[in-house]
């Protein structure tokens, strides 16, 4: 009877975790080719309004961002104001900025290019007609209203 | 001399470290997913004199002001109502003076099948006053006008919604009997309170 007992005085075999570095690894990588780090310092606030019917945008490489808000620092006044790339600027200069963002994209993509209004909720309409009116005028037509995704009629 | 075996490296820590760097970078990235409503501005209009010309029967005015207060077809109305008054102005009625002409499409796609289609246009006007939240509730009850009523289309053409559809010859079909007309008049002050 003794036979089966036999087995009980060993220690369970310890689990080889050498390749658990190599697994964690693996999720970093992962994770530092998937992700995008900032490339721009948004000084101006983002408070983005909500919306239902929203797209993806794909292709972040052919996407330009204009940031249209009132200063985060509170002593640069509290009107809306436009950021292009890391500086503030007026409407005339968005034309300026879409040349050089298409001059900077690959011939055959420049035609996808996409403008992002990253607005925020509380800007007037006025400087965001202003600057619709200069990229119709540069011909960046294909134009996206950044927004949160929220489930319809959840609006205010 | 007694041969002895170099002494292993403890690489126990190697996952702590590993796991350090992961959550660094998991921290300070950012994944979002930039969405957003999409619109394609009009071309600028070289000539202000020239006028499209387009009856009074076939379009919506829907004007907001600096209050964002809505002035639907001359009357005040509710963003809460503006997606259905959409959907009633674009639906299909035959001889109503009321209501946007009507015309017959034949799509190549369904053999040459004849399809009626509403000539409507929906024209936007903000002032420069209103809100960017505002604008953007309207262009997005608009939005979900225009795609209730592309829902509607798949589904009495193919039997399955729109968002469910996966051809991209079918996705052409209900986008060319479902156009998104919403027209953007040229900036202006409409005025309401400063």
């Amino acid at each position: 009877m003794s036979r089966f007992k036999t087995k009980k005085g060993k220690a369970d075999p310890a689990i080889n975790t050498s390749s658990l570095p190599d697994i964690i690894f693996m999720l970093l990588f992962f994770f530092m080719v998937t992700t995008v780090m900032r490339e721009v310092t948004v000084m101006v606030k983002q408070n983005m309004p909500g919306a239902s019917e929203v797209q993806k945008l794909e292709r972040k490489s052919l996407v330009s961002f204009i940031y249209i808000g009132a200063p985060k620092d509170s002593q640069l006044g509290t009107n809306a104001r436009i950021q292009l790339n890391d500086v503030f600027a007026n409407v005339d200069e968005v034309p300026e900025f879409v040349a050089r963002e298409r001059e900077a994209r690959d011939e055959a993509d420049r035609k996808f290019l996409t403008t992002s209004l990253k607005v925020d909720g509380e800007t007037t309409m006025g400087v965001v007609t202003d600057v619709k009116q200069e990229l119709r005028k540069s011909g960046a037509f294909k134009i996206n209203y950044s927004t949160k995704k929220i489930l319809a009629g959840k609006q205010r | 001399m007694a041969k002895r075996s170099a002494p292993e490296i403890n690489a126990g820590s190697m996952a702590d470290i590993a796991f350090l760097l992961l959550i660094f970078f998991l921290v300070t990235t950012t994944m979002d997913i930039d969405t957003g409503i999409t619109r394609k501005l009009p071309p600028p209009i070289e000539d202000p004199e020239e006028n499209v010309d387009v009856k009074d029967r076939n379009v919506l005015k829907i004007l907001v002001n600096s209050h964002d207060m809505l002035l639907v077809d001359g009357k005040p109305g509710n963003i809460y109502d503006l997606k259905d008054k959409a959907i009633d102005f674009m639906a299909i009625h035959h001889n109503n003076d009321n209501y946007p002409e009507v015309k017959e499409v034949e799509v190549e796609q369904l053999g040459g099948r004849k399809i009626w289609v509403s000539k409507g246009v929906i024209s936007l006007k903000n002032d420069r006053g209103t809100s960017y939240e505002m604008y953007i509730f309207i262009q997005n009850e608009l939005a979900r006008a225009f795609n209730e009523m592309k829902d509607e289309m798949s589904a009495n053409i193919y039997g399955v919604k729109y968002t469910q559809l996966i051809d991209d010859e079918k996705i052409k079909v209900i986008n060319k009997l479902v156009p998104v007309r919403i027209s953007e008049a040229e900036p202006e002050d409409i005025g309401g309170g400063n």
